[in-house]
């Protein structure tokens, strides 16, 4: 793939571009930090491109906008910070019960409420798969480069379309506002997908049928075919149901999309983890903190290894089950009181040691700190 | 306006399992549902051109029996949905529809700047002055002293006036009427979906069964005479004095004004300054 010339480029500029790159013609947001970026970039560069770009009054609004434009055709995205965060639940569960493709982007700060903004934090981990109400399945993409903030917005945009759901961006603050000489690749050789339009006369279009790929053909409102989206649980046509034997294979084919693309959603990438007597299991920011411990610990004859999460949820659990067993110990940095290392314990079954290492001080975790931690292990 | 006929109607109304509707015998809201459908036919709009917008509730069920794209939003958010259709796609006629609750309680905020920016949408509120759905709970709109069934006592909260707010907010053209007064309903909808920025139309609408129960207003044919007693035409309204404008109210069209820049017109300038700047390659 070629790739343009390296540039200095911050994460949320990054997401920005790699937004611009994949297609992005819709963008509302409300302004909070560390997510402003986005909006300023983007607020700059849609509307030189014809594109749609507004500051809504909230975050609530900002995400309903974006549903109405994808709704309406057009690859939408949002970005904020976790206070914002949560007043979009209500909204992103509409979007998951009508598979309305979306991008919404969480660039995480300190502490629950208004924290210690803007310090860094990993605290919506949880809040990302279960902060909206009703069972759904979620994906929820985690950045630990600027390099990555770009790839995995034009990810989180093709998995949005193609699987018709709302797609996560989960970065930290010190992600987004991190500086990084990138060489992001050029426009025209990256893979863009797009949401699978009906190809049925307006008259055959059943709206939530499927088929046999479980994912409906999403036509756009005002394309000739009218129907109806309902936030209701609803049967093939879109229109509200309660029946049982209509509800339940809903509910079915909602988790079973994801389901059947696990093997693809679950990525991951081992650093020096084939001997690896002890492993760190980290994304985000605290990635790059266990890559460098990884990297120290080997230059002193420790046998450390790293699995870091990039496809957060669904959780990757077949690549984080063959990382954990059979190894010393099991350590997970992160910045918050044991978020991913639950998860962790959960797939380790009790056949692993899982530690959890966490900071709550607004302060990143250091490849120093990771390396003393671990030496109790060796 | 010419008549429109009933089998025009019929052709724009989703009969295939959709009805019988979900609205109580008497609810203002089947009637609305003509006289919307009839606006749209007046004014030549193409079913494949319209996208309906509601919010939660018993008003948020009106786009279902319509035969044009039609979203059942979140609650309160209804005009956020359709700003975002609207901006994706201009050339739709995108038309919300809400509940009192709906669009000035928990969607009040957005009322607000949808009207201020003269985002070019209509919005359509049903006042019936309380929560109907969730069983006649007081909303912003209930008056001063009527019962709800969070309200045994009376209501202490004074109610909010849906038409002055959005004019206050920059609306430019707010009307009212009520489902009695279907003529002028139909004209005043065609004239708001016609209007090029932000057009609002408050629809006095009667509940019998929560609201009018609790207060003993009567049967729905009742609250609808009562409506007819009420209304004053604004031109009328405009001649009354103080003691002869009391317990009434005025309807018709309660502002317009032509001459200011929509939203997108805004927005299309600022994409040709954008443009002619050349910002598109910097970041």
């Amino acid at each position: 793939m070629s790739k343009q010339k390296p540039e200095l480029l911050q994460g949320n500029e990054a997401i920005a571009r790699g937004a611009l790159a994949a297609g992005c013609r819709f963008f509302a947001g409300y302004p909070i930090t560390p997510a402003s970026e986005i909006s300023e970039i983007l607020g700059r560069r849609l509307p030189a491109r014809g594109a749609a770009f507004i500051q809504m009054e909230d975050e609530i609004a900002s995400l309903g906008a974006c549903i109405g434009a994808s709704l309406a055709g057009a690859k939408a995205m949002t970005a904020t910070s976790g206070p914002g965060f949560s007043l979009m639940q209500e909204n992103l569960g509409w979007a998951c019960i009508t598979e309305t493709p979306l991008v919404l982007v969480n660039v995480m700060r300190a502490g629950p409420s208004t924290g210690m903004p803007t310090n860094p934090a990993q605290g919506d981990v949880q809040q990302a798969r279960w902060g909206t109400h009703g069972d759904h399945p979620a994906i929820v993409l985690c950045p630990a480069s600027v390099a990555q903030c770009f790839e995995l917005t034009v990810r989180a945009f093709n998995l949005a379309e193609r699987l018709r759901t709302p797609v996560i961006v989960l970065a930290d603050e010190v992600v987004a506002h991190l500086r990084e000489k990138v060489s992001l690749p050029a426009e025209d050789e990256l893979e863009i997908i797009e949401r699978r339009k009906p190809s049925v006369p307006p008259d055959w279009y059943v709206p939530f049928k499927t088929d046999g790929g479980l994912i409906p053909h999403l036509a756009d409102l005002g394309d000739g075919y009218r129907y109806h989206v309902t936030g209701l649980v609803h049967d093939e046509r879109g229109f509200p149901t309660r029946r049982p034997d209509e509800v339940e294979p809903f509910f079915r084919r909602l988790f079973g999309k994801i389901r059947r693309n696990f093997g693809e959603l679950e990525q991951v990438l081992p650093m020096a983890l084939d001997d690896a007597e002890v492993v760190l299991i980290a994304y985000g920011c605290t990635a790059r903190a266990a890559q460098a411990a990884v990297r120290q610990a080997r230059a002193a004859g420790m046998k450390l290894g790293l699995l870091q999460i990039v496809g957060l949820w669904p959780f990757p659990r077949r690549a984080v089950e063959k990382a954990v067993l059979g190894r010393r110990a099991v350590l997970v940095p992160e910045l918050n009181m044991g978020q991913l290392s639950r998860e962790v314990k959960r797939v380790a079954a009790g056949r692993a040691r899982v530690v959890h290492h966490g900071r709550m001080d607004g302060q990143v975790i250091t490849p120093d700190e990771i390396l003393n931690r671990i030496r109790e292990f060796f | 306006m010419p008549p429109v006929s009933r089998g025009v109607v019929h052709g724009w109304l989703r009969h295939d399992k959709k009805f019988p509707h979900v609205w109580c015998p008497g609810c203002g809201l089947g009637v609305l549902l003509g006289s919307l459908v009839r606006a749209m036919i007046t004014l030549g709009l193409d079913k494949n051109n319209v996208a309906l917008v509601a919010g939660i509730g018993c008003t948020g069920r009106l786009p279902v029996y319509v035969d044009v794209g039609s979203v059942h939003a979140t609650h309160g958010r209804a005009l956020t949905f359709a700003t975002g259709v609207k901006l994706a796609k201009p050339e739709l006629a995108v038309i919300t529809v809400m509940g009192d609750g709906d669009a000035t309680a928990i969607g009040g905020n957005h009322l607000i700047h949808a009207a201020r920016r003269n985002m070019d949408l209509t919005a359509i509120i049903v006042n019936n002055q309380n929560y109907g759905m969730t069983g006649g709970q007081y909303s912003p709109t209930t008056p001063l002293g009527a019962r709800a069934s969070t309200a045994t006592y009376g209501n202490i909260e004074p109610p909010l006036d849906i038409s002055a707010l959005c004019m206050a907010a920059g609306a430019g053209f707010v009307a009212r009427s009520t489902v009695y007064h279907v003529t002028q309903l139909d004209d005043l909808l065609a004239q708001a979906i016609s209007h090029r920025g932000f057009g609002v139309v408050e629809v006095l609408s009667p509940c019998h069964t929560n609201f009018g129960r609790q207060n003993k207003l009567g049967s729905q044919i009742d609250m609808m005479r009562a409506f007819k007693e009420q209304a004053v035409r604004v031109e009328r309204w405009a001649k009354l004095d103080g003691a002869r404008r009391a317990g009434r109210f005025p309807i018709g069209v309660l502002a317009r004004r032509d001459e200011d820049t929509t939203y997108l017109e805004a927005y299309g300038a600022m994409v040709e300054r954008a443009m002619a700047q050349g910002r598109e390659g910097q970041s």
